[in-house]
């Protein structure tokens, strides 16, 4: 366990920094949005990252309602988290890039609307496991994830539907017409990299919490069995 | 024992209390009389602008109205622990949700009919488009807010922090009924666009959150 | 009075009962059975799990360890309505008159009959027109309609949470001799009490808690199962 996770980090960083300079030098700079294009080899695979996570949490949230295992709960917990995180950086990546292309920070489009609304919902989902410890903490939280979840499609075909009168930025050039094969590579390595970086993430939150878990139950233990640690006091 | 004997009981036994005290009535009236007043002195609007952003303003007041609605309804139940005789009972814990969310949309109906003159009067406002529609986005949209609300409610007052975390969890949730409340309203009232695929998505927003809800109560009730 | 062969099977059955909150544990590995048709005190000092052992046979908290079987039944779900339960708090609504109380409460176990509430009020020693709301009742007069809800159903298991605290000594009394009567009908009683003096002569059983055990079981009467048996032979 230990060796294959020392060799999973030493492969994401490898995988990170070669993405790295690929994104920085490796690729070439864009024609008319010039050097900050260059965010868009962090900012689409922090996006897809959080797409990953949040359908995760959602499995884990219905697995756990059935068999209530504290491990589901766990990695629950981790995706979410790690979804949050990444859903962060997506959402202060863009508008660095909005700002000298678009000229604005930020506009009501339909991706960053959903975006934004895909995080305060995530946000939420934190801040109920927060507030209910010691609580029916993981049923509540797996209930409401559940919502979430099914409440992310309303949101995706309400902002489309509902928010069309908000100007659609126009993208310059048009990323989509003809990418250099060279841009196409660090896109593609660093999507790669990502995901490790998210997987690993995940991984390390997961552990984390399991420790948790098991010190707590340890602990349980101790006074189960040791009925005269806290009765002669 | 059916489902519906035990909903109407409670139903009735819920609007009898709200009946006698009035508590959450008169919380959530004066509070949505609040957020009314501090908009309207907030924007000086003109009648044309105040019909683009009426909509959009009533289901604001509305939501935060309702938050303190459905708090009071479900503190009532942890008041001397009532709740727990209800769990130990054999009664569906479905028949508890849909009693609960009936009474908060009656609540919520009546708020609803209190303020609607409220906004014609400080807002000038005048519907271009047809009526029926407005009152179909009232009670598609009341459903959907409380349905919700409900079932978070019953969540939150478990919790640590009681009634702090309601808003938290509701509101994001309750964001894409919202756009299309308020799209029904604002196209309906500036004559402007169709309202249908606003109503369309409510009704299904409505059904599906039901479903949801019915589904998952008994194991948010018995959660400890 | 009730089948002999109804008293076979215990009430109440722990198999290495334990409950767990956090790094805490309220109940450590109860096992024991609890015969039908008995009273059975539970003492100890606060915080010895005595509430957590009621709650958790009422159903309300589910052990994280160990098994437990109600009326020779595994799921709980189904015993519900054989049970009767009385809280520290009084779990009723200050808004409504004891009898809308009871009207409620009985509705919840498919009792539509006015009679039903009425008859559990007067058992109490209350009256059943008093139009009062319970929020204006005196302390003892809300822990009897309190004893009222939990016998509504008529269970065949009682537990009662300190049904005599801020109880003054004649309601306490009252209280006591009907919870003997309803012993003597064939119902399981728990107790949970501070003031065992109340119930001498009534109580079959006491069973001792200590820090989330079961330390000591002490038997008044013997069960009725055994004098049978003790009768049985000359």
């Amino acid at each position: 366990m230990k060796s294959k996770f020392a060799i999973f980090a030493l492969l994401t960083f490898v995988l990170l920094s070669w993405g790295l300079y690929q994104a920085l030098v490796g690729a070439p700079t864009e024609a008319t949005m010039g050097q900050v294009q260059r965010i868009f080899y962090y900012h689409v695979p922090n996006a897809w990252v959080m797409e990953l996570c949040f359908p995760l949490n959602f499995l884990a949230s219905i697995i756990y309602l059935v068999n209530r295992k504290a491990a589901i709960d766990a990695f629950a917990v981790a995706t979410a988290e790690v979804g949050v995180v990444f859903c962060t950086v997506v959402l202060l990546t863009g508008p660095i890039w909005a700002r000298p292309v678009w000229g604005i920070w930020w506009t009501w489009d339909a991706r960053l609307t959903s975006t934004l609304v895909l995080w305060l919902i995530y946000v939420g989902y934190l801040m109920l496991r927060k507030l209910s410890t010691g609580g029916p903490n993981p049923v509540l939280a797996a209930s409401f994830a559940i919502f979430g979840c099914i409440d992310a499609v309303f949101v995706f075909m309400a902002i489309r539907w509902f928010r069309t009168q908000h100007p659609k930025p126009v993208f310059a050039g048009g990323a989509d017409s003809g990418i250099d094969p060279r841009m196409m590579h660090a896109f593609l390595i660093n999507l790669l990299a990502f995901t490790c970086y998210g997987a690993l993430l995940v991984w390390i939150r997961y552990s984390l919490e399991r420790t948790r878990q098991k010190v707590d139950e340890a602990h349980a233990m101790k006074s189960l069995l040791h009925q005269e640690a806290r009765s002669s006091r | 024992m059916s489902v519906l004997s035990v909903l109407r009981i409670t139903l009735a036994k819920d609007l009898r209390m709200e009946w006698r005290s009035k508590d959450a009535i008169n919380s959530m009236l004066f509070f949505a009389l609040l957020v009314v007043v501090i908009f309207s002195f907030s924007f000086d609007l003109t009648a044309d602008e105040s019909r683009q952003i009426a909509g959009g303003l009533i289901w604001v007041a509305l939501l935060f109205a309702a938050v303190v609605a459905l708090n009071q309804t479900w503190a009532r139940e942890l008041r001397n622990q009532v709740l727990d005789a209800y769990r130990v009972s054999p009664a569906p814990a479905e028949s508890l949700f849909l009693a609960k969310t009936i009474g908060n949309f009656l609540f919520v109906a009546i708020l609803e009919l209190l303020m609607t003159p409220l906004f014609i009067v400080f807002y000038n406002l005048r519907s271009i488009g047809p009526v029926y529609q407005l009152i179909l986005a009232s009670v598609l949209g009341n459903w959907a807010l409380v349905v919700n609300g409900t079932f978070f409610g019953a969540m939150s007052i478990r919790t640590r922090s009681r009634e702090v975390l309601l808003p938290l969890i509701l509101f994001p949730i309750s964001i894409p009924a919202l756009l299309a409340m308020v799209g029904a309203t604002t196209s309906t009232l500036t004559g402007e666009g169709s309202a249908h695929l606003s109503l369309v998505f409510l009704a299904v927003y409505d059904v599906v959150f039901t479903l949801l809800g019915l589904f998952l109560f008994e194991t948010v009730l018995q959660a400890e | 009075m009730i089948p002999s062969s109804e008293n076979q099977v215990p009430a109440v059955a722990l198999e290495q009962v334990s409950k767990l909150y956090g790094r805490f544990a309220a109940l450590r590995m109860l096992s024991g059975e609890f015969a039908a048709g008995r009273l059975y005190l539970i003492l100890g000092e606060n915080g010895a799990g005595k509430s957590t052992l009621l709650r958790v046979i009422a159903g309300l908290i589910h052990p994280s360890h160990g098994k437990l079987a109600i009326l020779d039944s595994g799921d709980l779900k189904t015993v519900r309505p054989q049970l009767g339960y009385m809280a520290h708090a009084s779990m009723l609504y200050d808004e409504l008159s004891g009898r809308e109380n009871l009207a409620y409460f009985a509705a919840l176990y498919g009792i539509r009959v006015q009679a039903t509430g009425d008859r559990a009020m007067r058992t109490v020693g209350l009256d059943p027109e008093l139009d009062r709301r319970v929020g204006q009742y005196s302390q003892g007069m809300r822990q009897r309609l309190s004893l009222a809800r939990a016998i509504l159903n008529d269970p065949r298991i009682l537990l009662l949470d300190e049904p005599f605290s801020n109880v003054d000594i004649g309601s306490a009394r009252d209280m006591t001799r009907l919870l003997g009567s309803m012993r003597d009908s064939g119902k399981t009683i728990f107790l949970v009490t501070h003031q065992p003096a109340l119930l001498e002569g009534v109580a079959d059983e006491s069973v001792y808690m200590s820090a989330g055990r079961i330390v000591e079981r002490v038997q008044h009467r013997a069960s009725s199962a055994t004098l049978q048996a003790a009768e049985a032979q000359p």
